[in-house]
């Protein structure tokens, strides 16, 4: 993998009508990475692939691929094929058929056709289903045919539209891989868009949070799950407990946080230096909560809440926990950590983190 | 049906209800050809001994002949043009967004709606005043009119059933629009096309009003037989009735095999999927 950029984005514009799908959008995306474009319907995620396989026009703002700039060059002369959501595949056509369609649009001759074809049928493990129809495949089947039938022409780029969605849990997982090692085999730029958290953070390399056209934050899975930039992302990969408040005291290793919840101890965060008085919000994520039935021993941030309930998931549990002014706290705990404990509803429970378990959000 | 609460005389009389709508349906129709094969000049009962002496009669009628020639060159060019034309339209309205659209697919569908003796006077007039009235192609004229509508309605439920990335999948592959139609579009519409094709055949075959309307001395046969009604009765209607008939229906039920085939297709595959791993 190189730094250098494959496609740029250089504020790229994109209305419907009065709705502005991508705002201003920044973006490079780098040879050879495999990058995830996360966000929550109508973030416009989708947009902006379809502006990169040239689906949309920019209504302003600059795509450049390989340098190149590509705003008006109709989508059959740029090589950004897609895997689309809802696969489609031609269902007139046989599998072989879909997977030779590029090249033969693009005027492949005949025998290197059949060879490419039968390479990439190989590949993906569907040569023996070369001469069925489309129809009769199963999910998992279609899926190489979709990649098959993107691949054949051995693009840059590789563009993917919540491919996934359709298929249950353990094929996912299954198909994650086969795109993982693809990617890492292939050495070519998947750019991929999906709406899952473990999809994309599983998968990619870097991964852009978007909301409202916007890019929230771009990074690699730890950087965006332990150092969200905004109260979005936070808000959006739904594990951290988020305390606002006003800066009431600033030492050379902490800086002190009021909260309507209470004060709080939190590590200085280099990129957002406080003053007296600023406004500020930190997040706790909310496996480094510890909880206790007696008050914890000092030196840590604590909390006097009650129990409202818990949440299974799968080898841990979440522990919903309500402190005063209603603030609700998430805890995360394996299952032996919690059978120590009496978490009854309405049970008086004391949470509590250290000051380095916290982060404070760059962004206000 | 749920046999737990069935009534044994209701079932009989729906029963019966649908046998006699289907019997008042085809008794005539039923008749016409009873009697095409019947040596009587009068159509009346005891029916006298069978005979095809009609059937030899048309045979040797050279009206009928040229009745049925223009019929045939009639259907075939309207069921070519009215194809075409309703695809086109139905194409428009799916691929395509803008102002009137719902103005534009209302018009398009209008024509079958409008009274036969209106359209057929209408047409004539404005046929007359172009100085295009009298001759084959007026009839041709008149009846891609009609049946444009029947097969834009054909092709626009087959288009409808399409993934709508479909087509913007193979402009993705490296198709241009014209490549993605040829090898795409059409051949995902191509029942509907054949059907379509059927279906205006048969209205162009026995539409007559119209035709009467402005066809001068180029009659169809639907016009060639209300010439002879009109002169004399003779069981020779009864044969180009059961001739027209046949040819009609032959047409519909291809159109409805071919529509039905589609449908029908995609159940096939999903047997299989559980048994083959990915």
């Amino acid at each position: 993998m190189t730094d250098q950029p494959l496609v740029v984005f250089d504020g790229v514009v994109k209305r419907f009508g009065g709705f502005v799908a991508v705002d201003k959008l920044d973006l490079d995306i780098r040879k050879g990475e495999f990058l995830a474009i996360m966000g929550s319907s109508g973030c416009g995620k989708t947009t902006t692939l379809r502006m990169l396989a040239g689906l949309e026009a920019p209504t302003e703002g600059e795509i450049r691929l390989g340098g190149k700039r590509i705003n008006d060059l109709p989508t059959w002369r740029r090589d950004t094929p897609m895997v689309w959501q809802s696969l489609a595949l031609f269902p007139f056509l046989t599998v072989r058929e879909n997977v030779e369609f590029s090249l033969r649009m693009r005027g492949v001759e005949r025998t290197e056709r059949r060879k490419r074809v039968d390479t990439w049928l190989e590949r993906m493990q569907i040569a023996e289903f070369a001469d069925r129809n489309v129809a009769h495949l199963s999910g998992g089947q279609r899926q190489r045919v979709a990649l098959a039938r993107s691949l054949v022409t051995e693009p840059e780029i590789l563009l993917l539209d919540e491919p996934l969605s359709a298929l249950d849990a353990h094929l996912k997982v299954r198909m994650q891989t086969v795109l993982s090692n693809l990617q890492r085999e292939l050495g070519i730029t998947f750019v991929y868009v999906t709406h899952s958290q473990s999809e994309a953070f599983s998968m990619a390399d870097r991964v852009v949070i978007m909301s409202r056209g916007r890019v929230e934050q771009i990074g690699n899975a730890q950087e965006i799950y332990r150092t969200p930039r905004t109260r979005f992302v936070a808000e959006f990969l739904g594990s951290s407990n988020i305390f606002a408040g006003n800066v009431s005291n600033v030492s050379s290793h902490a800086v002190t946080i009021s909260t309507p919840a209470g004060e709080f101890e939190v590590a200085p965060n280099a990129a957002r230096p406080l003053a007296k008085g600023d406004k500020a919000t930190f997040v706790v994520s909310d496996d480094r909560m510890h909880l206790s039935n007696s008050p914890p021993v000092n030196g840590l941030n604590r909390l006097e809440t009650s129990v409202v309930g818990e949440e299974f998931v799968g080898a841990t549990a979440i522990i919903h926990l309500e402190g005063a002014e209603r603030i609700e706290i998430k805890a995360q705990k394996s299952h032996d950590e919690l059978g120590e404990l009496d978490l009854e509803p309405g049970t008086k429970v004391w949470v509590s983190w250290s000051p380095e378990a916290t982060h404070i959000l760059p962004r206000e | 049906m749920n046999d737990f609460n069935r009534n044994r005389l209701v079932d009989w009389a729906l029963k019966l209800y649908v046998a006699l709508s289907f019997g008042f349906i085809f008794a005539p129709i039923a008749a016409s050809f009873v009697f095409s094969f019947n040596a009587d000049r009068f159509p009346s009962l005891p029916l006298g001994g069978f005979s095809t002496v009609w059937y030899e009669a048309v045979w040797n009628d050279p009206l009928v002949w040229e009745g049925l020639r223009n019929t045939l060159i009639v259907g075939i060019v309207v069921s070519v043009l009215a194809t075409v034309i309703g695809f086109g339209a139905a194409y428009t309205d799916f691929r395509y967004r803008f102002f009137g659209k719902t103005v534009y697919v209302a018009l398009a569908l209008l024509p079958p709606t409008i009274p036969v003796v209106i359209l057929g006077l209408a047409m004539l007039a404005f046929l007359s005043s172009t100085h295009l009235s009298g001759a084959i192609y007026s009839v041709m004229i008149a009846h891609v009119v009609m049946c444009a509508p029947f097969a834009m309605a054909i092709c626009r439920l087959r288009l409808s059933q399409m993934d709508p990335s479909l087509e913007a999948a193979a402009w993705n592959l490296g198709a241009t629009e014209w490549m993605a139609m040829r090898h795409v579009i059409i051949p995902f519409c191509k029942p509907a096309i054949f059907s379509a094709l059927f279906i205006t055949m048969a209205v162009s075959f026995d539409e007559f009003a119209v035709a009467w309307f402005v066809s001068g001395l180029n009659e169809t046969l639907p016009v060639k037989v209300l010439g002879f009604l009109q002169g004399q009765v003779s069981p020779r209607i009864n044969v180009i009735g059961t001739f027209v008939f046949i040819a009609s229906m032959t047409l519909v039920i291809l159109a409805q095999i071919l529509l039905m085939k589609r449908s029908a297709a995609p159940a096939g595959g999903a047997k299989e999927t559980g048994a083959v791993t990915p």
